[in-house]
């Protein structure tokens, strides 16, 4: 199965880390993520830039409406995601627990819905 | 064999195997739905064949494999569902040979144990873990789960898909956890096993005190853990703590339906059979070597006050001494307040409302009755009536349980006759 880890933390406590444990934790994900390519989890991942830069679409009644911001203003914001190929659940959440964010923040387990099983 | 000796047979083995075949039959098909409805056609299928043809000498692989037959044959006629899910059909049949060859209560002990992990897994949420335990573990009727939850068949049965639709969507697996997090995936199937117990022993809402199913089906859980995972402190302990609880169940409502508090109970009711057990058990658990249960600190505690002919010949002291030991394990609000009664018991009741003045202090439990009502037993034995009275009241107020509310009514129907009036201007 597919699953997409989402890792959420909180972006201002990540911003005010000071250079030198910035440093480490790209390490850590350099590390954390040479790890699951290696063991063949490894689909797709990528940072994703700072809330302030998102934007939300609804449409409604046939108006489309875009606004500022995230979905939710929570305390922790979206902030980056693995794809990864698992065998079950427990895979998958031992490889979340591996990311260095979950320390931080929280990582979201969501199974990828394949079109064939609609 | 006459053909009612025979329904006679197999009513006996549904009663006795009918949990093992469809564990089985889990791992084997990979779907709890398909699972169930393998099983009660294998069910069918004996009831029709075993009369003309005879009790196959192991009933359980018979049932096993013609389940899975059944299944595949579902499947087959299924031409909507059978593209959808080919590839798993063919896993299902490059397995039957197999399974035949596995009679082996060794496989089929590991079938229930994983089906336990399934249905007590983490990402499951607490009731449903709980919910889908009696079910599929224990064999409960929907309808009899309903019950145990105070809610309508319908929303268990609807609470019950969600938590089996989750397991297949998210991939919960079928299997006993990785040895690295066995431990954690233990301590929540333990607690579920207790969530079952203490939802019987204490029904958390209704007119019912004990609901003696529950009790009885999580002590019978406990039995078959232990004989799945054996020499484990926490299983040995968990089972313990059941039993010694479970001796003095008859002791504690009266025949009114009223609480019988633990030092007016009638001990010559406590189950000597259970009570001998749960003695050997707690001791089994404390000797495993680097491993503290923290139901087995409880089940000590259980223990000691079995052990005494009465209150006042009870250790008291050494009960102290285990609250100490269980708030260091897990501190939390409830066992403070039990840590207070045994002190009450040993340093008086000032030292204990001290206790409990700097629990409530902290601020979390300003909700639990059990919290004002010992608060009130306190201020009672200290004579300080008016403020005895006023604890009794809130915890009346936060009280749910029909039995309790009627003994909290007494207590404060008590103090009445013998409060002073309230001091006016």
């Amino acid at each position: 199965m597919n699953y997409l880890l989402l890792i959420y933390n909180n972006e201002a406590e990540t911003m005010a880390l000071g250079e030198t444990a910035l440093k480490k934790m790209m390490g850590e994900y350099t590390d954390f993520t040479k790890s699951v390519v290696q063991a063949g989890n490894f689909k797709a991942a990528d940072r994703l830039r700072p809330v302030s830069s998102a934007s939300t679409v609804r449409v409604r009644n046939g108006k489309t409406a875009i606004t500022d911001g995230p979905f939710a203003e929570t305390r922790e914001q979206l902030g980056g995601y693995y794809l990864v190929e698992a065998k079950n659940l427990d895979e998958a959440t031992a490889i979340a627990a591996r990311i260095p964010g979950a320390k931080y923040g929280c990582i979201e387990v969501r199974p990828i819905w394949p079109p064939e099983a609609y | 064999m006459s053909a009612n000796a025979v329904s006679q047979v197999i009513e006996e083995i549904f009663r006795r195997e009918a949990g093992r075949v469809l564990a089985t039959l889990i791992r084997l098909l990979g779907d709890f739905d398909l699972a169930e409805e393998a099983r009660q056609d294998a069910f069918a299928a004996a009831i029709e064949q075993w009369p003309s043809q005879g009790t196959p000498s192991n009933a359980c692989a018979w049932l096993i494999s013609a389940g899975r037959n059944k299944a595949i044959d579902r499947i087959r006629r299924d031409k909507l569902f059978r593209t959808k899910i080919a590839g798993e059909l063919a896993g299902v049949e490059g397995g039957i040979e197999q399974v035949i060859e596995e009679d082996d209560a060794e496989v089929f002990g590991d079938d229930r144990l994983r089906l336990i992990f399934t249905c007590c897994h983490p990402a499951l949420n607490e009731e449903a873990r709980i919910a889908l335990t009696l079910r599929e573990v224990c064999g409960l009727s929907t309808q009899a789960v309903a019950r145990a939850f105070l809610t309508s068949e319908e929303t268990m049965a609807q609470r019950l898909v969600r938590a089996k639709k989750k397991i297949r969507d998210a991939g919960i697996p079928y299997e006993t956890p990785d040895p690295s997090v066995l431990e954690e995936r233990i301590e929540v199937v333990l607690a579920v096993v207790y969530g079952v117990f203490t939802e019987g022993y204490a029904a958390t809402a209704g007119a019912h005190l004990i609901d003696v199913e529950l009790c009885t089906e999580a002590i019978r859980l406990g039995r078959l853990l232990d004989a799945l995972l054996p020499d484990h402190a926490g299983v040995l302990g968990l089972l313990a703590l059941m039993l010694l609880h479970d001796a003095r169940r008859a002791s504690r409502v009266s025949d009114a339906g009223d609480v019988v508090l633990l030092g007016d109970q009638d001990r010559s009711q406590w189950d000597r059979g259970e009570i001998s057990e749960g003695l050997t058990l707690v001791d089994r658990s404390l000797s495993i070597r680097g491993q503290v249960s923290t139901y087995a600190v409880q089940g000590a505690i259980a223990a000691l006050h079995a052990k005494a002919g009465d209150s006042a010949s009870t250790d008291w002291p050494q009960i102290v001494g285990l609250y100490e030991v269980l708030l260091r394990l897990q501190p939390t609000p409830v066992i403070e307040l039990n840590h207070a009664v045994a002190v009450s018991m040993v340093d008086g009741a000032a030292r204990a409302l001290d206790l409990l003045d700097s629990l409530a202090a902290r601020g979390r439990v300003t909700q639990y009755h059990l919290l004002h009502a010992a608060r009130g037993r306190f201020l009672q034995q200290l004579g300080r009536l008016g403020e005895a009275r006023e604890a009794y009241s809130t915890a009346l107020r936060t009280a749910t349980l029909e039995p309790e509310r009627r003994f909290l009514a007494a207590r404060i129907a008590g103090l009445q006759g013998i409060c002073a009036p309230p001091v006016s201007g």
